[in-house]
C-alpha cells in the first residue's frame, strides 16, 4: 500500500513531507490543548497557595497529604466502578453475543436500538434513574410490598442506586467493543469445535470466549476509565456519604478552589487506573489477547 | 407416585425433560437479551412519559396527569432556549472542525508510512482513556495560566480537542478497506490529484467521514464533565439540566431530551439506509 501511495503522488509536496502537513493542524491541536494542559496541572499538583496565587515549589507533599485524605472516596470509587464494570459486563455479554450470532440480517437494527437509549442526554438518563428509584415510585413501593425493603426503606441515596446508574450509563461501552469481538467469530470455529465432540458449554469455554477477550477487555477500560472518574450519579442518586474522588476533584476545583490538592487527586485517580489496567491485561493474558484478535 | 407409573413413565421421562431443557436453555438467551433491551429503554420510556406529565410543583418526579402543553411550548422556560441555541453552535461547529482536523490525521496514518507514526497513534488512543474530569481540570488549569476567560471559544477548543480522536477511528476504520486501485484508475485517466481526491477518493471514504461527523455531534451536545470545567458563565443545554437539577427540573426538559432522542435516531438510520443503498447499487 505505501509502495503504491508514493507511485501515484509524485508532484508539489516534497513525499516525506506530505504526512505531516497533514498531520499538523490536529496534531498541533491535541499538543496544544490536551499534553500542555496536563503539564499545567502536573505543575499545579506540586505547587501550593491559595487561589489565585499559586507558587510551584516540588510541594510532593499534596500526594501524600491528599491521598490520605480522601482515602475513602478513592476506595469507593475504585470499588464502585469495579462493581460497575462486572455487572456491565454481565449484562452486556450474552446481549452482545445474542446479537452477533441471533441477530442474522437484523443485527444492525439491533445493534441501534442498543446505542439509541444513549443519545437521551446524560443528565436526563440520570434524572430519569432518579425518577424510577424515588420514594414514591414503583419500584420503592414493589420492594416494601415484598419485604425485600424495610417500610422505609430506600433506593435513592444508597451505594446501591449510585452503582445502578453509573452501570447503565456507560453500557454502550461495554457492549460494542463487546459486539465488535463476537461479530468478527467464524460460526465455522465453532462448528469444528462441535465436530469435535465438544459440547457446547465446552466450546463456548474454549473458543468462542478466547476469541472474545479482545472485546472484553477493550469493553471493561472504556467502561472502567470513565466509571471511576465519574461524579454526577454520586451526585444525583447518592448523598455525600456515597461521593466518589469525582466529587471531590470538582468541588475542590470548582467551590473550593484548592487547585494543588485537586490537580493531584487528577493524577492519583489516573495513576490508579494505569495499574489496575496494567494487572488487569496481565491476568487476561497479554499473548492470549493478541491470539485472539489475529483472524 | 405409585411404582406401576414410574415404571409406564420412565421411557418418555427422559426425553420430555430433556425436550423441555432444550426449550429453556434455547430461549434462555432470548429472554435475557430482551429483558437487556427492556432495561436499557426503561429510564426512556420515563423520560418520554413525563414529557407529558403536568407536575404540580417545581419537580418533575412524580405523575400527576397527561397535558401537551409541554410539546406545545417546549421553549418556555427562561434560559432553556438559549441553552440549547448555544449547545447546538458548538455541537455543529466543534463536530466540523474536528472531523476536518481528524480524517486529515486519518489520512496520513493510513496512507503513509512515516517516522513519528506510533507517537501519533498514542496521541491519538491517550485522550481516549483518560477521565473526563482530568481532561476538564487540567484545560482549566490552563485557561487560568494564560488568562483565557472561559466561555463559548474555550468550551468550544475543549470540546474540538476530545473529539479529534473519535474522527480518527471511525475515519480510519473506513480508510483501511480501502481500494486504492480506484484512485491509480482515476490518474491513469488523467485526472490530477486534486481532482481524484474530490471525485473519487472522498465520496468513497464520505459515508466513514458522515459518521465521524454525526459521533462526533453527539458526543459535544451530551458533553457534560468538560464544558462543566471551561465554561464560565455560558450555559449548555447539560449545563441548563444540571442547574436545573437542584432548584427545579421543568417537563420541557423531558421534552427536549425526547426531540434530541428522536432526530438521533433518525439520522442515525438515514445514514444506516444510505449506506445500505450504496453498497446495493455498488
Amino acid at each position: 500500500m505505501d509502495v503504491q501511495g508514493r507511485s501515484l503522488t509524485p508532484r508539489r509536496l516534497p513525499l516525506g513531507t506530505r504526512p505531516y502537513a497533514l498531520l499538523a493542524p490536529g496534531t498541533a491541536w491535541l499538543l496544544l490543548f490536551f499534553v500542555v494542559p496536563m503539564v499545567y496541572l502536573a505543575k499545579m499538583a506540586l505547587s501550593q497557595g491559595l487561589f489565585p496565587l499559586f507558587r510551584f515549589d516540588w510541594a510532593w507533599s499534596n500526594f501524600t497529604d491528599s491521598v490520605s485524605a480522601y482515602r475513602t472516596q478513592l476506595v469507593r470509587s475504585l470499588e464502585y466502578a469495579g462493581i460497575a464494570t462486572a455487572v456491565a459486563l454481565a449484562i452486556s455479554y450474552p446481549l452482545a453475543y445474542w446479537i452477533a450470532f441471533r441477530g442474522g440480517r437484523w443485527k444492525n437494527l439491533l445493534l441501534l436500538l442498543v446505542i439509541a437509549p444513549f443519545f437521551v442526554t446524560y443528565l436526563i438518563r440520570t434524572l430519569a434513574w432518579e425518577t424510577i428509584l424515588s420514594d414514591g415510585g414503583l419500584v420503592v413501593s414493589i420492594l416494601r410490598d415484598i419485604h425485600v425493603l424495610g417500610p422505609d426503606g430506600r433506593l435513592l441515596a444508597t451505594s446501591a442506586a449510585v452503582i445502578a446508574g453509573i452501570t447503565y450509563n456507560f453500557l454502550p461501552f461495554m457492549v460494542l467493543p463487546l459486539y465488535v469481538s463476537l461479530e468478527q467469530i467464524d460460526p465455522r470455529l465453532v462448528e469444528a469445535a462441535g465436530d469435535l465432540y465438544a459440547n457446547r458449554v465446552v466450546s463456548f469455554a474454549r473458543v468462542t470466549l478466547p476469541l472474545s477477550l479482545p472485546g472484553v477487555f477493550a469493553g471493561v477500560l472504556l467502561t472502567f476509565i470513565p466509571a471511576v472518574g465519574d461524579f454526577i450519579n454520586a451526585q444525583l442518586l447518592g448523598t455525600p456519604k456515597q461521593y466518589m474522588i469525582g466529587n471531590v476533584v470538582q468541588s475542590q476545583f470548582l467551590s473550593l478552589r484548592n487547585y494543588p490538592t485537586a490537580a493531584a487527586l487528577s493524577f492519583v485517580l489516573m495513576g490508579a487506573i494505569l495499574v489496575l489496567v496494567l494487572v488487569f491485561a496481565r491476568a487476561l493474558g497479554t499473548d492470549r489477547l493478541t491470539a485472539g484478535a489475529a483472524p | 407416585m405409585t411404582a406401576t407409573t414410574a415404571t409406564v413413565e420412565l421411557p418418555r421421562r427422559p426425553a420430555a425433560a430433556a425436550r423441555a431443557w432444550r426449550l429453556v436453555r434455547r430461549h434462555l438467551l432470548d429472554v435475557y437479551a430482551l429483558l437487556a433491551l427492556a432495561y436499557l429503554f426503561l429510564p426512556i420510556g420515563v423520560v418520554v412519559a413525563f414529557s407529558f406529565n403536568n407536575p404540580l410543583g417545581r419537580f418533575n418526579f412524580t405523575w400527576q396527569g397527561f397535558t401537551l402543553r409541554n410539546w406545545a411550548h417546549p421553549l418556555d422556560y427562561p434560559g432553556l432556549g438559549s441553552a440549547i441555541q448555544v449547545s447546538l453552535e458548538i455541537a455543529f461547529l466543534s463536530s466540523l472542525v474536528a472531523t476536518v482536523l481528524g480524517t486529515m490525521i486519518a489520512l496520513a496514518l493510513v496512507r503513509y508510512r512515516f517516522r513519528g507514526s506510533g507517537a501519533t497513534n498514542l496521541l491519538i488512543f491517550v485522550p481516549m482513556t483518560t477521565p473526563e474530569i482530568v481532561m476538564g481540570a487540567s484545560l482549566l488549569t490552563l485557561f487560568l495560566n494564560w488568562r483565557i476567560p472561559q466561555g463559548f471559544g474555550t468550551i468550544l477548543i475543549a470540546h474540538v480537542m476530545f473529539n479529534i480522536s473519535y474522527v480518527v477511528v471511525t475515519v480510519r476504520a473506513r480508510l483501511v478497506g480501502f481500494d486504492r486501485h480506484l484512485e491509480e484508475a482515476a490518474m491513469d485517466l488523467g485526472a490530477n490529484e486534486l481532482v481524484t481526491f474530490w471525485r473519487v477518493t472522498l465520496p468513497l471514504i464520505a459515508p466513514g467521514i458522515l459518521a465521524a461527523a454525526l459521533l462526533a455531534f453527539a458526543l459535544s451536545i451530551d458533553d457534560f464533565v468538560i464544558t462543566y470545567f471551561n465554561a464560565g458563565t455560558t450555559t449548555t443545554f447539560p449545563l441548563f439540566v444540571w442547574g436545573a437539577a437542584r432548584v427545579a427540573v421543568p417537563p420541557q426538559i423531558n421534552v427536549i431530551g425526547t426531540a434530541i432522542f428522536v432526530i438521533a435516531i433518525a439520522a442515525m438510520l438515514a445514514n444506516v439506509l444510505l449506506q445500505s443503498r450504496r453498497a446495493r447499487r455498488a
